[in-house]
């Protein structure tokens, strides 16, 4: 590997709107995967966050260029992007919902999430973090959802979906559903208890 | 009352609050008030917002629902037909809710410590979008001009009015015939009485049917779904003496 192959990974890498992994760049590069590795490991130093303003980074499941964080305010302004707004919170429940569960169609979120989805849906659409995947063959062949490359980026998970944590991990406190099941129940013991009390008492009156 | 659903993303949202942080006594939320407030807000706003009074409704029966449980004693809750289910799947969809939850807190956790993320975007470079005309194409924009006329002669032809006729079916005329022929035979079917007559006066011809019938000139019965349609004159005479023997 020479310098010169370094510097057409670098040009690969800067010309590319998509993450790319080794072998396309060695394809493109006409290298061995092997150089391509050591010219990522080379590149990995001179585009290090505090080193230079585009930072090379590992993302979906490839390599990527983006702006350094101290660059992001002037970029977004340059971007126009300033404006956005950030996620609401039923925008992330679904995104949630579709980066775990996806590909998954509309009634689909909504039953899990026990509300409409059309607009968290469409505003999804609209920032480009999940894109249409073919129709399910469930009655009336609802549209399918599935998060996107630029999600894995903005979120940035080094290799795509697999860099979520696992449901299990999300938290100790979780409660399964014969827990939410016996919390419901507990109440409604409660309750008839608080209620049925008074009733010998009235009577005693 | 004040009734604010915004803080919460949904009926789930707020169900699974109410039965995990015990925030609230759910005996005591007067359902009918948060009604009578809803029907209010409803009123003052002018016009329903129907995504959000959907909401509202699942909302109100879940709590409707859950209250149920609450007045009725463990053993009556147990004897409601379906309700081990019903509360099965509640649960387990609360369930479910509450990882979609976590994972919704993990992406917003994410996002707020990794930064804003700016990056090259567009269709990939790689992969330049793959050329409208195909390479026989001539690309002589006479070739252009003519496919245009093409698509604007077709389209000139597509547009040509279709002449229809406006039929003028004689119906008293039609009337006279379906009286006639039933007088003269006492008995017969509608198709023997429409012979010989085309569709649209075939269907006029019903009509006519049906107006003697309701004048009482004509009687008619059908046994079945599409089968022959008898009709007699209804003062014929041997109508008449069956009545007589029936009275």
């Amino acid at each position: 590997m020479t310098d010169q192959d370094t510097r057409v990974v670098e040009a690969l890498l800067f010309l590319a709107s998509e993450p790319l992994d080794e072998r396309a760049l060695a394809e493109a590069a006409g290298l061995g995967e092997a150089d391509v590795e050591e010219a990522i490991e080379e590149l990995l130093e001179r585009h290090a966050p505090g080193a230079s303003g585009v930072v090379l980074e590992r993302v979906a499941q490839g390599w990527a260029l983006r702006a350094a964080d101290e660059a992001a305010l002037a970029c977004a302004r340059l971007l126009d992007r300033l404006a956005q707004r950030p996620l609401s919170r039923a925008a992330l429940e679904t995104l949630a919902v579709v980066a775990y569960a996806g590909p998954v169609s509309r009634p689909e979120i909504a039953r899990i999430r026990g509300v409409a989805a059309d607009n968290p849906v469409q505003s999804l659409l609209e920032r480009g973090l999940i894109e249409e995947a073919g129709r399910s063959d469930r009655p009336g062949q609802p549209l399918l959802y599935r998060t996107t490359t630029r999600f894995e980026r903005v979120f940035s998970l080094e290799e795509g979906r697999h860099s979520l944590p696992r449901i299990e991990e999300l938290g100790e406190d979780l409660p399964s559903a014969d827990e939410v099941r016996s919390r419901l129940e507990a109440m409604a013991v409660q309750e008839a208890v608080s209620i049925e009390e008074p009733g010998p008492a009235a009577e005693s009156a | 009352m004040e009734l604010d659903l915004e803080p919460f993303a949904g009926p789930f949202d707020l169900l699974l609050a109410l039965v995990l942080r015990d925030a609230l006594d759910l005996g005591e939320v007067p359902v009918a008030d948060v009604c009578l407030a809803y029907l209010a807000e409803i009123d003052a706003a002018g016009e329903i917002d129907l995504e959000s009074a959907s909401e509202f409704l699942v909302l109100v029966a879940t709590l409707l629902e859950l209250k149920i449980r609450l007045l009725l004693t463990p053993e009556l809750v147990e004897e409601l037909p379906d309700a081990q289910e019903a509360a099965e799947e509640l649960a387990a969809r609360l369930a479910e809710y509450a990882r979609v939850q976590a994972a919704a807190r993990w992406l917003e956790e994410r996002l707020a410590a990794t930064g804003p993320r700016l990056f090259r975007e567009g269709p990939p470079a790689l992969r330049p979008p793959r050329p409208i005309l195909d390479d026989t194409a001539t690309g002589d924009p006479a070739d252009l001009a003519a496919a245009l006329a093409l698509v604007m002669e077709r389209a000139r032809e597509e547009a040509e009015p279709i002449r229809m006729l406006r039929r003028r079916i004689p119906l008293l005329r039609l009337l006279d015939h379906v009286r006639r022929v039933v007088r003269t035979r006492g008995s017969c079917t509608f198709d023997e009485a429409v012979a010989g007559l085309d569709r649209g006066e075939q269907a006029a011809a019903f009509w006519a049917v049906l107006d003697l019938i309701r004048a009482g000139e004509v009687r008619a019965r059908q046994t079945e779904p599409f089968g022959p349609i008898r009709m007699r004159a209804a003062g014929h005479a041997a109508h008449d003496r069956e009545r007589g023997a029936a009275a």
